[in-house]
């Protein structure tokens, strides 16, 4: 009857699909600070994967481990099958990895178009010499690309924002660019930094419902860092929860829930 | 009942009209005070003879509006290398008026050395990307995420290496420009306009044409290539620039060597003109006056800042500077810009810097 099989936890099935990422033994120091110590996890094809935890946990220095900013001084990243020790911006966003960060980072003299058509970088291959005198094969090229980016506008709604510098947008609209513009790469592995933070309701909603259908239309998989328990327990199917650089959790929304550790660590703990 | 009591008094001052009618005011009241009290007659030589000069004599102003325009021009590259560089890197490149010297040196040496012009030109390209690939690697890597002052220090560093390397591989002295073999025309054209003779330098013309060609193809580069669009993106953000798979070494060779083709033809131009020596550097450092009146990071500020000092210093020379007697050429462009930097920091069309909080 149902439309997707559902177990007793109410996780979705396809939280067991094959893994796609996965961090081994993670440790991260910044001089005699440890923002992150032997910490373990994986992130299915298909998922939604939520971490979480109280501020200065390690969260971001995660994501950051991951795409390759920070380089652990321990453990290793496996993504897509190949096991690498180190992990580097440009070959991270070249194996499909795009990202979107805790204070947005965009192009702020640039306009949403030519944000979201940064996305694109990657995925264009003709010499600029041909882009430069717009003629021929890159202009073909270019026209593609734009299409694409395009849809995605179409897909964020963000139609009458598309000349706009984003230096001049609302907070809530730069997120939304910036998410077009982590789209624009078509990923395979979406990760995003609080996306919802210092949002009104109806924004967050939004956010949340946009999150699902790239999900749910593009098959992307996506793991965020979110604040909001609400949006955290609704939206994913696995969350891992950190505190202090360690990891205290990792299962299904309602495992999670129910965890004492978690809730010692959110609620504090009588000493 | 009305906010009247609550509500600020109106700043007539904020009203740009109000403001400018003001300012005018003030200095026609000044002239005419100056009228008033005028008993040396200084004030005549100011602000009326040389007008009246440049009235009478229509193609002595002609004549020295084109000076002014020329090296106007040249400055307007040399700016056009810094500009470059800071867009991308956020780095005032102190190295950029050596490397036009470099630039110039290394052509003139290969074709003292037998190579034949044109041949030289492409080996100079070569030699000019071998320094930004070098200067990549060896410099700006391992300094990447250091305050932009440790960088600025670094390009003096590359300053001072340039000019030793340069002496060691070709000497000292000032050389001559290959410009003939490089089919740059020679001679003047000589015009007859306003009841006067206009004299034109042929590698005058030749220079504005070909700074101008440059120009228009960088601009459409920057705007129309995803490597243009790249460079944009570097400029306003390394983070998210590293996020889409922007390669920063790649963006930074890329800058450097175009700041090298730049410099290149900037050394050939200059080096036309006079001739091809160390002093060019001096000249180089014209281009800070430049940017502060164009803005850091606009080409087409750096190219109307150009043309407005080399204009000025020119006008400047020839209408006012006998009054002081003379040479006040190599200090009015830094004269004008200090009082620009008073009203308008950011430069004619630098980014005004957008912030939400």
């Amino acid at each position: 009857m149902n439309a997707e099989p559902i177990n007793v936890t109410g996780t979705p099935i396809r939280a067991k699909g094959e893994i796609l990422l996965s961090v081994e033994n993670i440790s991260l120091r910044f001089g005699g600070v440890k923002a992150i110590t032997d910490v373990s996890f994986d992130i299915r094809k298909g998922e939604i994967r939520a971490i979480i935890g109280p501020n200065g946990a390690g969260k971001t220095s995660m994501l950051n481990c991951i795409n390759g900013f920070y380089q652990p001084q321990e453990g290793q990243i496996v993504f897509k099958g190949e096991r690498r020790a180190k992990m580097r911006p440009h070959r991270a966003a070249a194996g499909g990895i795009a990202r979107t960060f805790q204070n947005v980072a965009l192009f702020k003299g640039m306009s949403t178009l030519d944000n979201i058509m940064t996305g694109r970088t990657l995925k264009m291959k003709k010499g600029f010499f041909w882009q430069a005198l717009r003629h021929g094969p890159a202009m073909q090229e270019e026209i593609a690309h734009r299409r694409v980016v395009e849809d995605i506008i179409d897909f964020l709604q963000i139609e009458h924002i598309r000349k706009l510098p984003v230096g001049k947008l609302p907070y809530g609209l730069q997120k939304r660019v910036e998410l077009g513009r982590a789209l624009a790469m078509e990923p395979e592995l979406l990760l995003l930094d609080e996306p919802m933070a210092g949002m009104n309701l109806e924004e967050k909603e939004d956010m949340c419902r946009f999150i699902l259908d790239v999900n749910n239309q593009f098959g992307t998989t996506i793991a965020l860092i979110e604040h909001d328990m609400g949006v955290v327990m609704d939206l994913s199917d696995r969350v891992v929860v950190l505190e202090y650089g360690r990891k205290i959790a990792d299962g299904t929304p309602d495992e999670v829930k129910a965890n004492q550790k978690v809730i010692d660590a959110y609620l504090g703990v009588a000493h | 009942m009305s906010d009247i009591a609550t509500r600020p008094a109106p700043n007539l001052l904020a009203n740009p009209l109000v403001k400018f009618g003001l300012i005018v005011a003030a200095i026609v009241a000044a002239l005419a005070l100056g009228v008033r009290l005028d008993t040396s007659n200084t004030f005549y030589a100011i602000f009326v003879d040389p007008f009246q000069q440049m009235v009478q004599a229509p193609d002595l102003l002609v004549q020295t509006v084109w000076e002014g325009l020329v090296s106007g021009v040249l400055y307007a590259l040399i700016a056009l290398g810094f500009v470059l560089i800071f867009k991308a890197s956020g780095v005032f490149n102190f190295a950029q008026g050596i490397m036009v010297v470099f630039a110039a040196l290394t052509l003139v040496g290969l074709y003292e050395k037998g190579v034949p012009a044109f041949l030289a030109v492409i080996i100079t390209l070569g030699v000019m990307f071998a320094l930004a690939v070098t200067i990549e690697r060896v410099v700006l890597r391992p300094l990447v995420n250091q305050p932009d002052i440790i960088l600025f220090m670094a390009t003096f560093g590359i300053t001072y290496f340039l000019i030793g390397f340069g002496e060691a591989l070709f000497g000292g002295n000032p050389k001559q420009m290959i410009a003939e073999q490089l089919y740059l025309p020679k001679g003047a054209l000589d015009l007859q306009i306003l009841g006067g003779l206009v004299s034109l330098q042929k590698i005058d013309i030749a220079a504005a044409v070909i700074a101008s060609l440059m120009i228009a193809a960088l601009a459409a580069f920057f705007q129309y290539t995803r490597i243009g669009r790249a460079l944009r993106a570097v400029a306003d953000s390394h983070k998210a620039a590293l996020s889409v798979g922007i390669s920063l070494n790649q963006i930074w060779v890329i800058v450097w060597f175009t700041a090298g083709i730049v410099a290149l033809i900037t050394g050939i131009m200059w080096g036309a003109r006079s001739d091809v020596s160390f002093a060019l550097e001096i000249v180089a450092l014209k281009a800070l006056p430049v940017l502060i009146l164009g803005g850091f990071t606009s080409i087409p500020g750096a190219i109307v800042g150009g043309l407005i000092i080399g204009i000025g210093e020119k006008l400047g020379e020839f209408y006012w500077g006998p009054l002081i007697g003379g040479g006040i050429e190599s200090w009015l462009a830094y004269f004008i810009a200090l009082g620009f930097l008073l009203f308008r920091p950011q430069g004619l069309f630098g980014d005004k810097i957008i912030e939400r909080i």
